[in-house]
């Protein structure tokens, strides 16, 4: 049976959803997008430059019927202002799945979870599949998959550090009580805590400045897809159990004397 | 008659509607959301929806973003 992430009436072979900022230009953007073999590529919605709105578009390299468009609300800090950036997003026509982040304050990027809770709940009464960007708390987690997220997006770190998962344990106690996809969200630096989220059976994971920030983007997207994989794989699998002690590989019987 | 478009005052010819004003800037509705004083219009009203002196507009479309 295929291994598909669901998100809620869509399936999914690839469990890295990535970002769309920070990129040199957009050439660069649609190719670490194409290597990192991500379905769902998330986007901000701002105001047109009018000035100079002859601009290229995002969409013109991102075509809209090969990728699953995930507009965010980065940058709104009320309930008010996210819903309503959902709703311009809708009205683009790129489908009813939007990331909400409502955030607390500009030095950490850390969500305003009461504000968060608000919002989502408009927005899953409006009809909108809701993944909403969280700190990485169980209750708030479940708070959030009881109002009717289609998932629940708790933070590795803050936004753009890099640090990888702070507290494994936290993440470990909402995969625990989920029954939506968890997917990490934010805080990965490298391939290898894409890969630990995803071996402790996380769905997914989002990241945007661990790719576009590496010193070779495109090279660094293909490591991310590899870590989610190897990551997914050994979750599948079962891992061995740590032990402090060793146990022989080879055959104890037979050793010459 | 002048409008505030995306937070700024601009002036504009009388009687513009929402698809005129567009051409006139040269923005492909196609790949922008229109919010007429907080409230969308929908593409398919862009050529019927004429504005008015005072009006707040909003252009926005889709950036790179995580």
């Amino acid at each position: 049976m295929e291994d598909l992430l669901k998100l809620g009436d869509k399936s999914y072979r690839s469990r890295l959803i990535v970002g769309t900022g920070k990129y040199k230009d957009f050439a660069e953007t649609r190719k670490a997008i194409e290597v990192s073999g991500a379905e769902i590529v998330t986007v901000a919605v701002r105001r047109v430059n009018i000035t100079d709105p002859n601009k290229e578009n995002l969409l013109d390299y991102l075509d809209p019927k090969k990728y699953t468009i995930l507009p965010n609300t980065a940058g709104c800090y009320t309930a008010d202002d996210a819903v309503r950036t959902c709703r311009l997003a809708r009205e683009a026509g790129v489908g009813k799945m939007i990331k909400l982040e409502v955030i607390g304050d500009d030095k950490t990027l850390f969500p305003d979870i009461p504000a968060t809770l608000d919002a989502a709940k408009i927005l899953v009464k409006e009809g909108f599949v809701v993944l909403p960007y969280i700190t990485d708390d169980p209750i708030t987690a479940k708070k959030l998959q009881d109002i009717g997220c289609a998932a629940v997006m708790p933070l590795a770190a803050p936004i753009g550090s890099g640090l990888g998962i702070r507290n494994p344990y936290n993440i470990r106690i909402i995969l625990e009580q989920a029954t939506v996809p968890v997917i990490v969200d934010a805080g990965v630096g490298t391939a290898s805590d894409a890969a630990v989220a995803m071996e402790m059976g996380c769905d997914g994971v989002l990241m945007n400045t661990a790719i576009a920030g590496a010193r070779d983007p495109i090279l660094m997207a293909e490591a991310m897809r590899l870590g989610v994989d190897a990551g997914r794989k050994a979750f599948l699998a079962g891992r061995i159990p740590k032990k402090l002690y060793a146990t022989a590989s080879s055959p104890i019987d037979g050793i010459l004397g | 008659m002048k409008i505030r478009l995306n937070g700024e005052e601009k002036q504009f010819a009388d009687g513009l509607s929402i698809a005129q004003l567009l051409e006139e800037l040269q923005i492909r509705s196609g790949r922008v959301v229109v919010e007429l004083n907080r409230d969308i219009v929908s593409r398919e009203a862009h050529g019927s929806t004429l504005l008015k002196g005072g009006d707040a507009l909003e252009i926005v479309h889709f950036v790179g973003g995580g």
